[in-house]
């Protein structure tokens, strides 16, 4: 199967109060379209760091990071947002809505960045998946935190991306509503066949998916196949 | 991946239309600080295009006929031979200034006496009570009074005034005559009278300082132009001036033009204030943007595309400013001719002048775009990374090649535009440079003040204290900005009320103590004793009195005025040969005099000898004259060659007969000359009996009041320093509508700290007390550097400008420094009233 992500060698080292500090060391890693994977490790291991990099948030001090084909190293910022459009979703902790857009238009979004036309429908049509065919005007603000989370899964879905990237998606919701978002996630995701990148601390969550990557003080100590990944194939 | 997406400018106006929706509060907050100073210049503008508009319409009643002559001496035989062929209709004048006697009460003045011939003005009317007065009083033995002073000596028409030797009956009150200004009447009232009486006054001596006007009406159309290029030479060569309606128009728009660029410089003022504001705003608006922006940049959005959403907001925001600031101006623009009135020779009308409502508007959206590219610009360079943790990668902005662009845009801006205004680029960079400068010193204090305290921040007060205070230097403060607004607005009020007291304590010093405080002057040489007498009679103390001869400046070495005029490489001033030199004759210097370059030389003892003259330091310094150059002199025909021998330092300060030229004795005493005599009058009534003593002795001898000239000057004064304190309030109001602004904005800042401080068992009390130290603090540290500004502006002015001491009045100082501290709190507290009065989740349910 063709890889839709392509890590080798990426290293990540911030200068701060005239040191240097390395947050990620020679991580090496691939990863086929349609999979899902986590990436798991204690707090200030460099999980963010490399979902970051991974999904062209930022750019690599060394090593190289290829997404859909594309190699991201040399692309200036704009030019991965336009991968980033094209090619990714995201899915955040804190459910990173536009405050001063309605659910609707937030979901719009993505696609009006593209210029798609007519994209009213199919906004109209993930928020129905998503539960809240009837709060499509009003404010993230309005919405309790597990609607924030749904609508924001909706935008990520609604670009049609070929890798979905989700930073502790249910880290800020309670066990109840945790539950259904990933039920949507992986639903979603099957349906789409899109490839889903997670970074969690949530050892149950991580099983979830085909396979878990760790990472600890900045570098990559194990990379195993879930029991997921036997019922994938 | 290499093409460039092209931008959808739809989607760019639907994001900053859908993004304005939660913001408009705040967004209406940035545009209010423009929209005074658009106002002020719109009205400032639309104040030119109407004057411009009624001098073009009423520039024939400006002058009142179509050609004028003037001239300060009787004019020649074949002058007059010329005179009495120009025009169909034909009008002369004669006036100069003289005292008057109220003869009902005895009360005497000095005035400017128009002794009038022939049917002028041929063009508006002279304006009296009754209306026909000013017609009919050239037909008899009658006189116009100007009617302040009928008001002020409490006569009426049909009462008496003597004029030198003749008694006139008041025909009517004069309301205005043609081209006259409010303030000039107050200045120099005027007196008409029938030219056909002036010999019986006996105020037409040889000697008499008589203006001569020959004013000319033709009924058939005539090129003036030709016409004056024709008489120009022959004119000239006389020491002639004319005046036709154009070039008086022209001279008007001139000077009104130099009002209207003064007013306009003050309003641009209070529109950079706002703007600065208005950045300040954009500034923290952006901070709180920055999660907005990264999750647009995380979905796809370029760093232009995120850029121009903002720039489009805040542009359309500016646009609406400006609109709303034009009408405003378009409103207080029917108040400006009654603030301006006692400065304006036309009644102006006003109407609504789309030019100046344009050009406020282009205003207001150029420099709203200008000042708002600079918070707005590092909107292109936030990271997408933000939306999962805060970048860490700070921000080079001083590598930022576009942001220095945006200061020298800026820069060049308030160049141009004050090169707009002042039509010289001198001036615009003196006036730029100031500008840049002043802001520069009040951002320097407040960066220097915030760092005091952090340096010696007093740990050991109380915790309300120490919040209060540190709230000066936390980041997002507004410690800056504000400083700057009030710290400017607290700094021109203080100037203008120094420069007001500076001025009048100049005058007070001058009239108190044992200064002479009663100038005799017009003394014809064989009524000198006779003066001297009088005085002395009355019981006054008399030192003699000093001879003055007036005569004109033809050459300094070998340039003339025809050379300086074609020669503007030469460094002189160029009035020097304009201006007519009252000049004295003495061997001596006097007390207010000292020799700082040359020999002083007393006396010419040869007749044929070379005449040294002494100049004074500045006039000499001014127009670049030296020991050993020659000047000559014109005096009344006879040209005089002179050396300057010395040069001298005068105290213009002592109420003194002080001279630019002082000659020699043994030179003019034969010239046609006139006598001053100074003295001191112990009170009003001895002035009163005085003054009536002479004019009745001595009618053509006029006499200045010196306490009349201080109560004229304080008038004046108010009347000037009431326009500019109209003008000044534009920027004082910018000033304090910045300090809400700024002050809603950092609520939304402060909001959250006040709430976990509540939540954290603070009391409403508590909360209060931290907010007010604030924003007293803030009033405080504001009105401190616009005080200390102002009072090395104030001593730079007077030591300078004024060359005078200066000794600040610390009262007024203090009152100015408890208002703007109180009002500061005031402000402060009314705008955080909503933290304090409701319970902390209903505010942060509504904080979106």
């Amino acid at each position: 199967m063709a890889m839709i992500l392509n890590i080798q060698n990426v290293t990540k080292t911030y200068q701060s109060a005239g040191r240097s500090l390395t947050v990620l060391e020679n991580i090496n890693f691939a990863v086929e379209a349609g999979s899902t994977m986590s990436i798991v490790g204690p707090s200030g291991s460099g999980k963010t760091t490399l979902l970051g990099l991974a999904a062209g948030l930022d750019r690599a001090s060394s090593g190289s990071v290829e997404l859909a084909g594309i190699p991201l190293d040399n692309l200036s910022e704009d030019q991965r947002a336009r991968v980033r459009n094209e090619h990714v979703g995201f899915i955040f902790q804190n459910f990173q809505l536009l405050p001063t857009l309605t659910a609707i238009e937030n979901i719009m979004v993505p696609l009006e960045l593209r210029g798609e036309k007519h994209i009213r429908a199919r906004a109209d049509d993930l928020l129905q998946k998503v539960g809240l065919a009837d709060r499509g005007h009003h404010y993230p603000a309005q919405l309790s935190g597990g609607e924030q989370q749904r609508v924001s899964l909706a935008r990520a879905f609604c670009n049609r991306p070929q890798i979905l990237f989700a930073d502790e998606p249910t880290g800020n919701l309670d066990a109840e509503t945790s539950e259904k978002i990933i039920e949507l996630i992986f639903n979603l995701n099957k349906e789409a066949g899109t490839t889903l990148i997670l970074v969690t601390h949530d050892f149950d969550l991580a099983n979830k998916t085909s396979r878990i990557i760790k990472l600890k003080g900045g570098r990559l100590v194990s990379d195993e196949a879930t029991v997921n990944s036997m019922q994938a194939v | 991946m290499t093409n460039k997406p092209t931008i959808d400018l739809r989607w760019l106006l639907k994001m900053a239309w859908r993004d304005s929706r939660r913001n408009r509060s705040r967004l209406a907050l940035f545009v209010s600080s423009i929209i005074l100073g658009i106002a002020a210049l719109v009205a400032i503008f639309s104040l030119g295009d109407n004057m411009r508009q009624e001098i073009d319409r009423q520039a024939a009643a400006l002058l009142g006929a179509d050609l004028e002559i003037t001239s300060n001496k009787e004019v020649s035989a074949p002058i007059r031979k010329m005179a009495d062929s120009l025009g169909d209709r034909r009008s002369e004048e004669r006036s100069f200034t003289s005292m008057i006697l109220f003869t009902k009460n005895n009360a005497s003045r000095l005035v400017q006496v128009r002794a009038l011939r022939g049917d002028y003005p041929y063009y508006g009317e002279i304006e009296t009570v009754p209306a026909n007065a000013g017609r009919d009083f050239r037909n008899g033995q009658s006189a116009l009074v100007d009617q302040t002073l009928l008001l002020q000596y409490n006569a009426q028409v049909g009462d008496s005034v003597q004029v030198g030797n003749f008694r006139f009956v008041i025909a009517g009150s004069l309301v205005s005559a043609p081209g006259q200004t409010g303030l000039s009447a107050s200045v120099a009232p005027i007196v008409y009278i029938p030219l056909s009486y002036l010999p019986q006054t006996g105020l037409s001596q040889k000697g008499s300082r008589i203006s001569y006007r020959y004013l000319f009406k033709f009924d058939r159309p005539v090129n003036m132009e030709k016409l004056v290029d024709a008489i120009k030479p022959r004119l000239e060569k006389e020491g002639l001036n004319y005046d036709t309606v154009e070039s008086q128009k022209e001279d008007t728009n001139r000077s009104l033009r130099d009002l209207t660029q003064f007013l306009a410089l003050v309003s641009f003022i209070a529109l950079l204030l706002g703007c600065i504001g208005v950045a300040s705003a954009i500034h923290i608006y952006v901070r709180e943007k920055i999660s907005s922006i990264a999750i647009l940049r995380c979905l796809g959005a370029q760093g232009r595309q995120a850029f121009l959403i903002y720039l489009i907001q805040i542009v359309v925001v500016g646009f609406i400013g400006s609109v709303a600031g034009a009408l405003l101006g378009t409103i207080i623009q029917q108040f400006l001719p009654k603030v301006l009135s006692d400065f304006l020779p036309v009644a102006i009308t006003t109407s609504i002048s789309w030019k100046a409502v344009g050009e406020g508007i282009l205003l207001g959206l150029v420099i709203s775009f200008l000042f708002a590219l600079l918070p707005l610009l590092p909107i292109r360079n936030v990271s997408p990374l933000n939306t999962l943790r805060l970048s860490l990668q700070p921000q080079k902005i001083f590598k930022d090649r576009i942001k220095w662009m945006v200061y020298a845009g800026i820069l060049l801006f308030v160049f141009g535009f004050s090169y707009l205004q002042l039509g010289h680029w001198k001036r615009a960079v003196f006036f730029s440079l100031g500008v840049v400068i002043a802001f520069l010193i009040l951002v320097g204090m407040a960066a220097l003040l915030m760092r005091v305290v952090r340096h010696f921040f007093p740990y050991s007060w109380n915790y309300l204290w120490r919040q209060g205070l540190a709230n000066l230097f936390r980041p997002n403060n507004q410690t800056t900005i504000l400083i700057v607004t009030i710290g400017l607005g607290t700094a021109f009020i203080c100037i203008l009320f120094s420069v007001q007291s500076i001025l009048l304590n100049r005058v007070n010093l001058s009239t108190s103590g044992n200064q002479p405080n009663t100038v005799l002057f017009d003394i014809q040489t064989a009524q000198k004793e006779g003066v001297v007498a009088l005085a002395r009679q009355q019981g006054l103390q008399v030192n003699g009195t000093v001879p003055i001869v007036n005569m004109r400046l033809e050459a300094v070495n070998h340039i003339t005025a025809q050379t300086l005029e074609e020669d503007s490489t030469i460094d002189m001033q160029r009035w020097v040969f304009s201006r007519e030199y009252r000049v004295t004759f003495r061997d001596t210097m006097t007390a207010s005099e000292k020799l700082v370059e040359g020999k002083w030389t007393g006396r010419v003892e040869n007749a044929s000898g070379t005449i040294f003259i002494s100049l004074e330091e500045r006039f000499a310094e001014r127009n670049n004259i030296e020991i050993g150059d020659t000047m000559t002199f014109n005096v009344q025909g006879s040209i005089l060659p002179t050396v300057v021998g010395s040069i001298r330092e005068v105290d213009w300060n002592r109420i003194q007969t002080n001279f630019l030229v002082v000659f020699p004795t043994g030179v003019l005493e034969d010239a046609p000359q006139f006598h001053v005599l100074l003295t001191r009058v112990p009170n009003k009534e001895a002035s009163a009996a005085f003054q009536q003593a002479v004019v009745r002795q001595f009618p053509n001898v006029s006499i200045i009041d010196l306490g009349l000239v201080l109560s004229i000057l304080d008038k004046l004064l108010d009347k000037v320093g009431f326009v500019i304190r109209f003008m000044a309030g534009f920027t004082i109001i910018t000033g304090l509508v910045v300090l809400i602004a700024s002050v809603l904005i950092s609520k939304y800042q402060r909001m959250q700290e006040s709430v976990l401080l509540r939540t954290l068992g603070a009391s409403r009390r508590q909360i209060f007390y931290i907010t007010a130290l604030e924003y007293f603090f803030l009033g405080a540290l504001a009105a401190f550097t616009g005080i200390v500004i102002s009072l090395i502006g104030s001593w730079l002015l007077a030591s300078f400008t004024f060359e005078t001491d200066f000794t600040p009045e610390w009262l007024p100082l203090l009152l100015v420094f408890v208002s703007v501290c109180m009002l500061t709190v005031i402000i402060g507290l009314a705008n955080s009233r909503g933290v304090l009065t409701r319970p902390p989740l209903e505010i942060l349910r509504e904080e979106v």
